[in-house]
């Protein structure tokens, strides 16, 4: 029992400090990368490659002047930061970043937990990420963090659905099962799931983006129409807070997204890879090579990301909703009716 | 009725199908930022990389000494009446007995202000200075927090002996033919004023 407590507090503590590691230094390279790609350099003050900008920038927000609106609901202002920081932590726990490590033949899985209802509670601790904005936005009393407040739940809530059924599509294709674990570990033999959900994978990362708030679909902060959106009236590490947990969720979807329809810690030849040399299953280098595998394809999706980010132009709201209801989720409808003919022919279910 | 030729018709053609599912605009797009990646930077990292001037570059004042080390400047108050901003003003004194190896000749500036928030740093100053006392260099004026900060005076503008400033790229034989031109505005005034003073005595 005591042996379990450890084990899970070093996995927790380990995902967690990864999961703010990685949003910080996604601060660092969305401005490199920004920077490249608009023939600048980007942060190269602060260290080697600006590589200390990230700690500069937190230093700066924690010092920052703390502004609560007199007119506000402090109650609710000071707990939205807190709310929408938790869930964006909380959907991490359901990624198996490596192969499980067999200790005096005891396996240990390298994830927090194993829900075996993975993707619901997924999409559940997405939508409460919702509230962290709404509640924000509503207690600011600031009719442009408002208005931010209620494009970006309207938007989410319109995404949802289309991710939702693209999903089920994906579960289909995964053998039924609704654990992360296993969605990912039905991928170590034969092809990723993207071979058989290309469309499915399409309208998942159309989803994602407009579910991270990230451009073309950042209606939510939109700083030419409303200042900064929801967390307008926010200062000091409470904002801070709020860009913090957006660069967390556009982790965890990049990692859900490689673990959904690439194959998470499996790539190509992996068991030849390890046959040759001379692993056995369970080994602790098996689970080094899958997690920097899984890790390298997470940061391709987070770098993806930032270069949508830099190329396209903002959605109007208009738009966005045309292409929430009228083209994502008849395709995702049409992607499932495909998923299920394709998957009888295949012989995975049966009438 | 047409009041130009140059109104456009707005095109209200139907978007084709590729252009409806925006997708191939976007890889288009992308790609295009991607070839970004490889492109040459312009950028100079400032203070350790300094773009290249111009010889004739118009930076912060100095005020020669000559080879001595006495100043030049005989507070003529000629660069005073050239400037279009109003940036120097100066008070002259008399030199004293003992101060020769300070001050090439009798009159000298005891005060000598620049204000680098009012130049222009047009180099008429320099243009209209009789006794190559004045000149523009290559050095860029530094920042400050505070406005008494761009007052710059003596302290500032004198040449130092140990660094000494190299002005000759400003001291070209056309330029000292060009100064003594007299149809130059200042040169007038100061043929003007020599003669004043040559009534006086």
């Amino acid at each position: 029992m005591a042996e379990i407590i450890i084990y899970k507090s070093i996995i927790c503590l380990v995902v967690f400090v990864v999961s703010l590691g990685i949003a910080a230094y996604s601060t660092w390279w969305e401005r490199k990368f920004a920077g490249l790609l608009q023939d600048r350099w980007g942060p190269s003050r602060a260290g080697v490659w600006g590589l200390l900008q990230p700690l500069a920038d937190g230093g700066k927000m924690l010092f920052k002047e703390e502004i609560i609106p007199n007119v506000s609901n402090k109650f609710l202002f000071v707990l939205a930061p807190g709310l929408f920081i938790v869930t964006a932590i909380m959907a991490g726990v359901l990624i198996p970043w490596a192969p499980d490590v067999v200790i005096n033949s005891t396996p240990y899985a390298m994830q927090v937990a194993d829900v075996n209802v993975g993707v619901i509670f997924l999409l559940g601790v997405t939508s409460v990420g919702v509230y962290g904005i709404m509640i924000g936005g509503w207690a600011s009393n600031n009719k442009y963090s408002l208005l931010g407040a209620i494009r970006a739940s309207a938007q989410m809530i319109s995404y949802e659905l289309a991710m939702g059924i693209a999903l089920i599509a994906l579960i289909i294709t995964a053998g039924g099962t609704l654990s992360f674990r296993e969605i990912i570990a039905q991928q170590d033999a034969g092809f990723a799931n993207i071979v058989w959900q290309p469309l499915g994978f399409i309208i998942f990362f159309v989803c994602a983006l407009a579910e991270t708030n990230r451009a073309p679909f950042d209606l939510a902060e939109c700083e030419t129409e409303l200042v900064g959106g929801y967390h307008t009236e926010y200062s000091a590490f409470k904002l801070g807070l709020f860009l913090f947990a957006e660069y967390i969720n556009m982790f965890v979807s990049s990692a859900v997204m490689a673990g959904f329809y690439f194959g998470g810690y499996n790539f190509p030849f992996a068991s030849e890879l390890y046959h040759a040399m001379g692993l056995e299953t369970g080994s602790w280098i098996i689970s080094l090579i899958g997690f920097g595998a899984y890790f390298t394809k997470t940061l391709i999706f987070i770098s993806v990301f930032m270069w949508i980010r830099w190329t396209i132009p903002r959605f109007r709201y208009d738009q966005l909703m045309n292409l929430g209801w009228k083209a994502l989720l008849p395709l995702s409808l049409l992607n499932l009716v495909i998923t299920v003919v394709v998957e009888y022919f295949r012989g995975n279910i049966q009438f | 009725m047409q009041l130009t030729n140059r109104s456009k018709v707005v095109s209200h053609k139907e978007q084709s199908f590729a252009e409806k599912i925006y997708f191939p605009a976007i890889v288009k797009g992308m790609a295009v930022t991607f070839s970004h990646l490889f492109k040459k930077r312009p950028t100079i990292m400032y203070p350790e990389q300094h773009r290249e001037f111009a010889p004739i570059y118009r930076g912060e004042h100095v005020l020669k000494r000559d080879d001595n080390g006495a100043e030049r400047c005989t507070s003529c108050g000629m660069c005073a009446v050239a400037c279009p901003a109003e940036a120097i003003t100066m008070e002259s004194a008399e030199r004293k007995k003992g101060e020769e190896h300070l001050y090439r000749e009798e009159k000298y500036a005891a005060k000598y202000e620049i204000n680098m928030l009012r130049c222009i740093f047009c180099g008429l100053c320099e243009e209209a200075c009789p006794k190559e006392a004045i000149f523009l260099t290559d050095k860029i004026v530094d920042a400050d927090y505070e406005r008494e900060g761009f007052i710059f005076g003596k302290d500032k503008l004198v040449e130092k002996m140990d660094r000494r400033i190299d002005v000759t790229k400003r001291q070209t034989p056309e330029v000292l033919e060009f100064k003594k031109q007299p149809g130059l505005k200042h040169n007038a005034l100061y043929n003007k004023t020599e003669l004043d003073r040559g009534k006086k005595h």
